[in-house]
């Protein structure tokens, strides 16, 4: 698709290029006209585009498969990133639900919270919410050979965290608004029919807070290792303390079986 | 206290027999080498094949292939005790659970005798009035096209000639109103799926992935491909969703509506795992709901989400199973998006499902199909989607019932796997299919060879699209379109007053 350009700023869907950026304005776009326009600016090649006054738009990022950088100014609507696979978003405000619905690469960055499903069925590529998120996050994460998906949450989740989760990483950091102060999880039903992959919390449950398909122990030093670059990666978005977070403790929580429902049939 | 119970004789009874005439037998082995259930066995001693009925499942891979037809499997004619209420089937149900504490598993469709309306429809045809029509010497048109249609077409004019401005959604183009449902790899080995994706080709019509994604040598046949997106997402990425010709989202399925399902880590192998992208020998989980979809809000997104992702260039379709309130439900459906509805009846096919649900969850297709094609012309909406039905599409004269009333196409998958050579033992889920359909074991999935196998869909769809042109042309009529929802065509035998109100049509001899 050819883009015009024109440079009639502040026109509801009008591009601008700067310094080889794309600039959109998605004042009243429809998500189809505003993602059109995105995968137009990217299919052309250019490495940034910067789409403001987004409102609710949903899918962006979607469809999508070049490293393309996506950023937004406002907040984009449900299904950001849905089967997303390459581009790099960062969101300067709260998203909603579906995050990175069904991702298979690239990188989603939240200045805020998020709502629910988050990285449901997500099986590679990485994902940053400053704040925290709704509920079932991270549900049937899977990861495959070199596909390993990342989800770190600053502040901290709704019930059901990684549900049915397969694989991947999920960190929960237990921030409160972004500063070292330590939550209480209230999340219920962590890890419910977990059959794969491994939970970082920062942070205490009991344990009727835990899925029955779930065992949480304290994490190793050799454990949080494993967890370091990402929350480094997290401290460097959102200017977090890193040395502070990883001096304190964490649960580790993984799951009992990979094969939970072995033994469940009369053959 | 619970598990099984081992090392103590079992209480059930073998459900088949085994009777070898010895005087045909020629000691080949044939039989012991087929059976992977390893029923039969050859004594050199004895010089002798024994056979141990207790494992027999019915496949009749033995019978079939004893080159001197010295076998005859029959059921098992030994009586329980007469009684009504508990029967042969209900005991050693219970008997089998006592020993192993396990839910009843089961394969291929619902097996009880609830009322198949196909076979208390009858078909009409032309006497003295609008003259049959011979589908040899005149021209018959079995073409079908799935996806939106609009309200309106609106034909302007460009450089003098008439053209058509309406703009037409993306549609799937069928020669003959049958496709291959949903069945994945996994349930089904590779071989199987490579004869379905042939003969769709071949034929021009599709098959369906089911939700086990799709290997990368079928990639070739993604015009003729539909990919489901189902809720355990597997094999879902960008190259999956691209290759397809339509995208189909699974809510549910005939054979067990409301549950989710699960492949057995033990038949995830290394060529699985590639396709479902999941680690080899976990349990592939699929959960009961999609968890983005807990409303038709929450399905119109998913189906939009969709369409974004692949540009809008194919349609999107939705199935469920058919259940009490299929008819609001696909109005909902509709709405939301869907460009084809799929129903899925309590005759649907699986691979493996609890026996409980698959016999007791659903309700037949007929009554579904007609409730639903109802529904949508009373709302006006008909057009907006194409209806496709499957769930014990036996023959030729069920497809034409279906269309009849009201299904624009059909999805066939237990007559498809019987034409590779399936023989409805309803073992699919020990994966030992002797007929290398059901199995992931080289040794059984290399007797389906591809090409054979193509070869017997194709002829399956040849001779069923010739029988549903004979049955047009006797009524009269030139084009499946013009029999689409003609229900006046349809009379019932033998029905309730109130089955013939929820189908439509009338008794015959009215
Ligand atoms: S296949 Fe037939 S002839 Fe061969 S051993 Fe078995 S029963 Fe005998
Ligand atoms: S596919 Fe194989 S196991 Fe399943 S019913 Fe048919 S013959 Fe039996």
């Amino acid at each position: 698709m050819k883009i015009d350009v024109d440079h009639h700023a502040g026109l509801p869907g009008v591009f601008m290029r700067v310094d080889g950026r794309v600039k959109i304005n998605a004042r009243h776009l429809h998500y189809r006209e505003l993602n059109n326009m995105i995968k137009g600016a990217a299919s052309e090649g250019v490495e940034e585009i910067v789409v403001e006054n987004v409102f609710g738009q949903r899918y962006i990022g979607s469809g999508i498969r070049r490293p393309v950088r996506i950023v937004i100014h406002g907040v984009p609507g449900n299904d950001l990133g849905a089967f997303m696979d390459g581009p790099r978003i960062t969101v300067d405000r709260n998203a909603q639900d579906g995050v990175g619905n069904t991702m298979n690469s690239g990188l989603i960055v939240v200045h805020g919270r998020a709502g629910d499903i988050v990285a449901m069925g997500m099986r590679g590529g990485r994902i940053f919410i400053r704040d925290g998120v709704g509920y079932r996050a991270a549900i049937h994460m899977k990861e495959y050979r070199k596909l390993r998906p990342v989800l770190v949450i600053g502040g901290d989740t709704q019930d059901f965290l990684g549900e049915y989760m397969a694989g991947g990483l999920v960190i929960v950091l237990g921030l409160k608004g972004g500063k070292g102060k330590r939550s209480r999880f209230r999340a219920r039903h962590i890890g419910t029919g977990m059959h794969g992959g491994l939970i970082f919390l920062r942070g205490e449950i009991e344990e009727h807070q835990l899925g029955k398909e779930a065992v949480a122990v304290p994490a190793t030093q050799e454990d949080k290792e494993l967890i370091r670059p990402f929350v480094e990666e997290y401290a460097g978005y959102f200017a977090a303390d890193a040395a502070s977070i990883m001096g304190s403790d964490f649960l580790k929580i993984y799951a009992r079986s990979h094969r939970p429902f072995g033994g469940l049939y009369a053959y | 206290m619970i598990g099984r119970l081992e090392g103590l004789k079992s209480y059930l009874l073998p459900q088949f027999l085994i009777d070898r005439d010895d005087y045909r037998c020629i000691r080949c082995e044939v039989c012991a080498r087929q059976c992977a259930f390893e029923v039969h066995w050859y004594d050199e001693e004895e010089d002798a094949v024994f056979a141990d009925e207790s494992k027999c499942v019915g496949c009749l891979r033995c019978a079939t292939l004893c080159p001197t037809n010295a076998l005859v499997v029959r059921h098992n004619p030994t009586q329980h005790p007469p009684n009504a209420n508990w029967t042969r089937e209900v005991l050693q149900n219970i008997y089998k659970q006592s020993e192993t504490g396990g839910v009843l598993l089961t394969g291929m469709g619902c097996d009880t005798d609830y009322p198949i309306y196909w076979d208390r429809i009858v078909l009409d045809a032309s006497q003295v009035t609008n003259p049959s029509i011979d589908p040899l010497r005149e021209p018959m048109e079995l073409r079908t096209y799935l996806g939106a249609k609009p309200d309106a077409l609106k034909v302007g004019r460009k450089g003098g000639k008439p053209s058509l401005e309406t703009r037409i959604t993306p549609q799937l183009k069928l020669e003959t109103p049958i496709m291959f449902s949903a069945i994945s790899y996994g349930a089904i080995s590779y071989n199987a799926c490579e004869s379905l994706a042939r003969a769709a080709a071949e034929a021009g019509t599709y098959y369906n992935t089911g939700e086990g994604g799709l290997h990368r040598n079928l990639y070739k046949y993604g015009e003729h491909t539909i990919c489901q997106v189902a809720s355990g997402r597997f094999g879902v990425h960008a190259d999956y969703l691209e290759v397809a010709a339509a995208l189909e989202i699974k809510i549910g399925q005939g054979a067990k509506p409301g549950i989710g399902g699960h492949l057995p880590g033990e038949k995830v192998s290394a060529e699985i795992s590639r396709t479902r992208m999941i680690p080899k020998g976990t349990d592939a989980l699929s959960p009961a709901p999609h968890h983005d979809i807990y409303s038709i809000e929450d399905l119109a997104q998913l189906i939009y989400a969709l369409k974004e992702a692949t540009h809008w260039s194919k349609p999107v379709s939705v199935k469920i199973a058919a259940v009490h309130n299929s008819a609001a439900i696909a109005s909902g459906m509709v709405r939301a998006g869907a460009d084809i509805i799929v129903l899925d009846g309590i005759r649907g096919g699986t691979g493996a499902a609890p026996t409980m649900i698959r016999d007791n969850v659903g309700i037949p297709i007929e009554l579904a199909l007609a409730a639903v094609d109802d529904r949508l012309r009373q709302e006006g909406i008909r057009n907006r989607a194409s209806i496709v039905v499957a769930g014990g599409i036996r023959s030729s004269a069920d497809v034409v019932k279906a269309i009849a009333l009201g299904a624009d196409a059909v999805y066939i998958g237990t007559a498809a796997l019987v034409a590779l050579g399936c023989h409805v033992c309803q073992k699919c889920y020990t994966g030992k299919c002797n007929w290398g359909i059901a199995t992931q074991d080289p040794y059984l999935s290399k007797r389906l060879n591809p090409e054979v196998g193509a070869r017997r869909l194709v002829n399956l769809l040849r001779a069923w699209s010739h029988e549903i042109m004979e049955m047009l042309g006797g009524m009269g009529i030139n084009a499946i379109e013009s029999l689409r929802g003609n229900r006046l065509r349809l009379r019932g035998v033998g029905l309730t007053r109130e089955e013939l109100d929820i189908l439509g049509i009338k008794h015959a001899g009215a």
